[in-house]
């Protein structure tokens, strides 16, 4: 009994701390959850309910009217482009982005990390001091810097590829990771190369994951630059063709741009979904490492 | 079975710091070469020289009569085991064994074989197709010499292997290693921080301190001969008491502290050096072993302190009006002594250490007359630390 109480109390302290934690949690959820929420709910009302204010929160009449018409609105020629070629092009810019990317941006982590070299603290330097530079302050020079490329893919996903954040990010990551591992490889008579590929990529999923989500995400919604490349409806990405559905309206169909919304996001989600567990994972270990 | 020979090797890093300093050193075939000394001595840095995972700045490096100063790692035909293991993480037991065979391009059917073969030596058979984040401390150490046998190298290297282990499965673990090592019988050189390790394990053992090698030989030359005041210290647990002494003009006696003891003429004809050292100060250096409380001969008195009853012996802690030689660079083991002097220090001086018969009548705070045998106390020049023989 006299151990007993002891235990009782505690636990009971500890059921009070875990509710008042679970109540912020939930409001907060609430809080990042209820525009998405909205976004879903309103593409499938009608325009007049998608905007009625709280009220629209509560599903009602919902239909796929407003994707039917932004199909219809598609091949009706009212908006130039289609659909299909929105998602080409978003998919493929996306996949040029995070592709080249993850090799170019984890071999530089890695160089940075791993390879003793004159001038390697200057550089390191020069890629956290890129990672605070918004890229709206470099648009216009890169704009100039590119403008012979203007209408094309790659003018899209070039200056996207190599990210001082994403460099960052594994270097952080290699640094963390034993030098015995590739010590050990050397003397098994592994070369540089088939290191990195054979011991360092398959013990590197967690920030080749992070990396990927990040700019998948970034590069997926991006709207200032492919805005400012692209004048040919053939080569806008979804972003820039959602920002067009706007102007090209007389007056803006609300549940249009709901489901527009709908589409873009949807991509997004599955991405993410697919890599969380190794997200999720490196976001732990980078916690636990502090 | 090549041996492993090396030559006049020195390492300066670029800020000018030596960490190795002309070392010549033979591991010959089938021998197991120990390395030791405190942290920071470069015996580390040793081994990876040989591994090729360091460049040499001086010197040569030859395994099995091929300078190999300009081989890469993996050319060099040795098998390295890590302190931390460095299994990797994302293969099987089985694929970590084999990995080294695979690069060499080795036949499917070898590979198995030998991966088998070296999983039954090691009792791992079982977890062949398990990956070694499931492995207990020892069976991954087990799985790295798994790695470094399979392979057959010419040559074994190991940095610490057992420091990670707990004190019981260390023991086990060593007599383990040194079986594997016998049985594949190549030239192995073992780096230790551990004396203990060191002594139990080596054939003959090498004392490095701050990258200049002190002393090569078997476990009990280095204990009965040191060749200086660093290896006398280094070597043995609880460590020799140095003390500080002036020796008679006529050499017959010795003055430690306010205490005069005789010098036997017998010390003379075994070390016939010590002579030139007459009516000059030396270290006069004790082994615990060497007091007792009983017999005959010269005795010193101490004041003792503190007692550890080990069950089969007392280690006896006491003080003496003398002044203790100190030995900087030693590693853990004086600070650990530091610490343990200053939570049982009676009087300031508690430095001394005598390893008594049990159920001795003893308690702290006794005045005990400890008797010396003189033939096998060794003597120090005071300025260089070399032993006077």
């Amino acid at each position: 009994m006299a151990i007993a109480a002891p235990s009782k109390k505690r636990r009971r302290k500890i059921g009070k701390t875990s509710w008042g934690t679970y109540a912020i949690l939930t409001v907060l959820m609430v809080l990042f959850l209820f525009p998405v929420y909205y976004l879903i709910v309103g593409s499938f009302e009608p325009v007049d309910q998608a905007l009625n204010g709280f009220h629209a929160a509560v599903p009602s009449h919902l239909s796929f009217a407003n994707y039917s018409t932004l199909n219809a609105a598609f091949f009706s020629n009212t908006i130039t482009g289609s659909l299909k070629g929105f998602y080409t092009v978003s998919t493929l810019v996306s996949f040029i982005v995070v592709g080249g990317g993850l090799v170019v941006n984890s071999l530089a982590g890695y160089g940075l990390a791993r390879l003793q070299f004159r001038g390697r603290r200057q550089l390191l330097l020069l890629v956290i001091v890129l990672v605070i530079i918004p890229f709206e302050a470099i648009a216009i020079p890169l704009y100039y810097m590119l403008s012979g490329l203007r209408n094309s893919l790659i003018v899209q996903a070039l200056p996207f590829i190599g990210s001082a954040f994403s460099i960052y990010l594994f270097y952080t990551f290699f640094l963390a990771l034993p030098p015995q591992l590739e010590e050990a490889a050397k003397i098994d008579g592994a070369g540089p190369w088939r290191t990195f590929v054979q011991i360092i990529l398959p013990n590197a999923k967690p920030a080749f994951a992070s990396v990927a989500i990040l700019s998948f995400i970034q590069i997926w919604s991006s709207y200032l630059w492919p805005l400012l490349t692209t004048s040919q409806p053939n080569y806008y990405p979804l972003s820039v063709a959602i920002g067009n559905l706007v102007k090209q309206q007389a007056s803006p169909n609300y549940g249009e741009m709901f489901a527009f919304g709908v589409l873009l996001v949807v991509p997004m989600a599955i991405f993410f979904i697919v890599f969380q567990r190794w997200f999720i994972r490196s976001v732990a270990s980078l916690a636990v490492k502090g | 079975m090549p041996e492993i020979v090396l030559r006049n090797v020195s390492k300066t890093y670029d800020n000018g710091y030596e960490a190795i300093h002309n070392i010549d050193l033979t591991v010959r075939e089938g021998e197991f070469m120990v390395v030791v000394g405190p942290s920071g001595c470069g015996k580390s840095t040793l081994l990876r020289m040989v591994a090729g995972l360091e460049s040499i700045s001086d010197g040569e490096i030859s395994i099995g009569g091929q300078v190999v100063n300009d081989y890469t790692p993996g050319e060099r035909d040795l098998a390295m085991v890590f302190q931390n293991y460095a299994l990797y993480p994302h293969m099987t037991v089985r694929k970590n064994i084999g990995y080294s065979l695979k690069l060499r391009k080795f036949p499917k059917d070898e590979i198995k074989r030998r991966v088998e073969a070296a999983a039954e030596i090691l009792s791992l058979t079982e977890y062949l197709d398990q990956r070694p984040g499931r492995l207990s401390g020892g069976q991954r150490q087990r799985v790295a010499m798994g790695r470094a046998i399979v392979r057959e190298p010419s040559a074994f290297l190991m940095d610490e292997p057992l420091s990670n282990l707990d004190a019981k499965l260390r023991v086990q673990m060593r007599s383990e290693i040194l079986q594997i090592q016998r049985r594949v019988g190549v030239a192995t050189l073992y780096v230790t921080h551990d004396q203990v390790e060191a002594m139990t394990m080596g054939d003959r053992v090498t004392v490095l301190r701050a990258g200049v090698l002190q002393q090569c030989d078997t476990a009990q030359v280095l204990y009965d001969k040191p060749a200086n005041v660093f290896v006398a210290s280094f070597v043995g647990s609880p460590s020799m008491n140095l003390l500080y002494g002036s020796l008679s003009d006529d050499g017959a006696t010795l003055k430690v502290g306010s205490q005069t003891i005789n010098v036997p003429a017998s010390v003379y004809a075994s070390r016939p050096g010590l002579k030139a050292h007459a009516g000059r100060e030396v270290i006069f250096g004790v082994r615990p072993e060497d007091f007792a409380l009983e017999g005959l001969g010269e005795t010193l008195n101490g004041h003792v302190g503190h007692i550890e009853a080990l069950g089969s012996e007392l280690i006896v802690h006491f003080g003496m009006d003398a002044r203790n030689y100190v030995v900087e660079d030693k590693g853990g083991s004086v600070e650990e002594a530091e610490e343990l002097l200053e939570a049982t220090a009676l009087t300031e001086h508690v430095r001394n250490v005598a390893r008594v018969a049990p159920r001795s009548i003893l308690k702290a705070g006794d005045q005990v007359p400890l008797h010396v045998n003189m033939e096998r106390a060794h003597f120090f020049d005071v300025a260089s630390g070399e032993s006077i023989w």
